[in-house]
């Protein structure tokens, strides 16, 4: 009894400290439920998330199973979505994509996004001559269309899931930094900066206690926004030969080997497809419902 | 030169602004002097330097500015010559500042606790019960009442008296030789400025700290203060006791300054002095208060009053005095 009124107690304490950060929460859900195209997005990337966490227990068949007297087979109760020209469950081999688009999206965008943040924090917290290198290297990146420089970079390292990311990733800070720059610049000239300065806090204290999380929210958007964008990149690069490598189950890949078939047995390109583009739609539309969300000027 | 019982001294200092309009010479060879347990009012109309000042001592002018030259000796260091890393172990601990706004002055997504605990942490490391204690204490010693609410509140639910009592409290943190305030009480009402006012008097009284005090409200200095050091276009043109600058100024600019405080009783209209603050960019050849100056006279117009001691402790820089 005593226990359970302690609990309460402090649940209520716990209620009254961060009533501010309650009230934040319970307004951003009231904006997400008002907008229908964000909760769409939310939920396929969600379902995404669950999809590629428990493939294993619901696919109907192995990626790489292959059966050999049923090639080509249209979409029927056996095979839903059909199956390509090795015989393998098209639907399996989605399910299973999604893992790998998935895992690339996370690892590129965290490569990129925690470099990117870095750079830009830097370059606009000092200014100077600091600032002068770190945006020309990133104006020469971005001076780059984003698949051709991947591209490059792929071809370079020679074709492979991780070269994949890598390539992807070196195609990818600029806008992270860019973004950090631009809002650490205008976060530097705050008073509460110089009060932290006039405290005696450190460089390093103030970048990452005092100007980073006031440039979080355009930051986590970009990277919403962008992770559809790695995994068009990478399908792109699964596509061209450049990226994931057959036999693996990588949606870019499977759209190319289903190519050859497309006038006659339309299903293998289609579906993987068709996965592409709901995913990156996914992300799109949460991405924007969390710009709306964050932005400040658009509430009340 | 400097004496024994001399806390801080500025000499000749000159701090430029490289903007795109050209060089503005904000500070112009300043010179103050302030002893230990002293209070001395700094004062000027806006543009004159004061904060720039301020800003110079704790060494937080950014890019464009730039501290071009003179000395700034404290307890016995030229601040102008130490490290980076032995200027911000001066910061917050020797030397700290208050700020006009304070609820600018405070990150509006940091609690009030981890600010002040901040403001401890970042000179002394304490285990994590010692330092809410800490800054329990502190929060108590600037008079907020029920502290331990207050360490969870975010700048923005404070009134604007009780936010710079928390700026206070990190600045009072260490117990610093010199603190320096500015303008703590220009954005605060009345009354609440009486009681902060009241409150630095106390703690600067209690810690035995100097406080330069930045303001352009006469009234204000005159109470407060000990001394009062006059500024005027990026140089200090006097500087003397309070008694004697509302007594007998000697500089021209403090004459029409204190003639244009409003007194009671007073009727008609309040006096100006006529013009306006010079251009920092292109500033007037000589001395700087000349194109505005009632006893201009030609030799103004060339050269640059010397800083002369009239009297012991009464200093000014002005043609008028200087000898021959």
């Amino acid at each position: 009894m005593k226990l359970l009124e302690s609990l309460s107690k402090r649940y209520k304490r716990f209620l009254e400290e961060r009533r501010y950060q309650i009230e934040d929460m319970k307004l951003i859900f009231d904006l997400w439920k008002k907008s229908p195209l964000t909760m769409l997005g939310t939920v396929i990337v969600i379902s995404l998330i669950f999809m590629a966490i428990f493939v294993p227990w619901f696919a109907p068949h192995d990626p790489l199973e292959q059966d050999v007297y049923n090639r080509l087979a249209p979409p029927s109760s056996e095979h839903l979505l059909g199956t390509d020209q090795l015989g393998r469950d098209i639907l399996s081999r989605i399910l299973y994509g999604s893992r790998i688009s998935l895992v690339i999206a996370i690892i590129v965008v965290a490569i990129a996004c925690s470099t990117g943040l870095i750079l830009g924090l830097l370059s606009g917290y000092f200014g100077g001559v600091l600032d002068e290198i770190i945006m020309r290297v990133t104006d020469i990146f971005l001076a780059f269309p984003r698949l051709v420089l991947a591209m490059a970079f792929a071809a370079a390292l020679g074709p492979s899931l991780l070269n994949t990311m890598i390539a992807i990733a070196v195609t990818s800070w600029p806008v992270y930094a860019r973004l950090a720059r631009a809002s650490t610049m205008q976060i530097r000239n705050e008073f509460y900066i110089e009060a932290a300065r006039s405290i005696g806090a450190s460089d390093l204290r103030i970048m990452f206690r005092h100007v980073l999380p006031m440039i979080l929210a355009p930051i986590v958007v970009q990277a919403t926004l962008d992770m559809g964008g790695v995994i068009l990149t990478a399908a792109g690069l699964g596509f061209i030969g450049l990226g994931a490598q057959p036999p693996t189950p990588e949606w870019g890949v499977m759209v190319s080997e289903g190519r050859y078939y497309l006038s006659s047995q339309w299903w293998v390109s289609t579906f993987p497809g068709l996965a592409i583009l709901i995913t990156v739609l996914g992300f799109n539309l949460l991405g924007d419902g969390l710009r709306d969300i964050f932005d400040v000027r658009m509430r009340r | 030169m400097s004496s024994k019982n001399t806390l801080l001294e500025v000499r000749n200092l000159k701090t430029y602004f490289y903007t795109y309009r050209g060089v503005v010479k904000a500070l112009e060879g300043v010179n103050l002097k302030l002893g230990y347990n002293e209070i001395m009012g700094l004062v000027g109309e806006t543009g004159s330097g004061k904060s720039v000042t301020a800003l110079s001592i704790m060494r937080l002018i950014n890019p464009p500015g730039k501290i071009l030259s003179g000395e700034i000796i404290f307890d016995g260091r030229d601040l102008l010559k130490l490290s980076k890393e032995e200027m911000r172990e001066i910061r917050g601990k020797e030397i700290s500042m208050i700020f006009q706004e304070p609820r600018a002055a405070l990150n509006p997504v940091m609690r009030v606790g981890d600010q002040i605990a901040e403001a401890i942490e970042t000179h002394e490391k304490l285990k994590k019960e010692e330092l809410k204690n800490a800054v329990i204490d502190l929060l108590k010693k600037v008079g907020l009442p029920d502290p331990d609410r207050l360490i969870n509140q975010y700048p923005h639910e404070l009134s604007g008296g009780m936010a710079q009592r928390v700026v206070i409290a990190m600045a009072i943190a260490f117990k610093p030789k010199l603190l320096i305030a500015d303008e703590p009480t220009s954005s605060l009402d009345v009354t609440i400025q009486a009681q902060i006012l009241d409150l630095l008097e106390d703690l600067v009284s209690e810690m035995g700290s100097s406080v330069l005090f930045i303001t352009h409200n006469l009234g204000v200095a005159a109470e407060l203060c000990n001394k009062i050091s006059v500024m005027y276009a990026g140089t200090v043109v006097e500087s003397c006791d309070t008694y004697t600058i509302f007594d007998d100024p000697l500089h021209p600019y403090t004459v029409g300054l204190i003639k244009a405080v409003p007194k009671m009783g007073q009727r008609g209209e309040l006096y100006v002095i006529e013009g306006e603050l010079p251009d920092l960019v292109n500033p007037p050849p000589g001395c700087r208060f000349q194109p505005r100056c009632p006893k201009a006279m030609e030799i103004c117009k060339r050269t640059p009053p010397k800083t002369i001691e009239i009297k012991p402790g009464h200093v000014v820089a002005c043609h008028l005095y200087n000898e021959g």
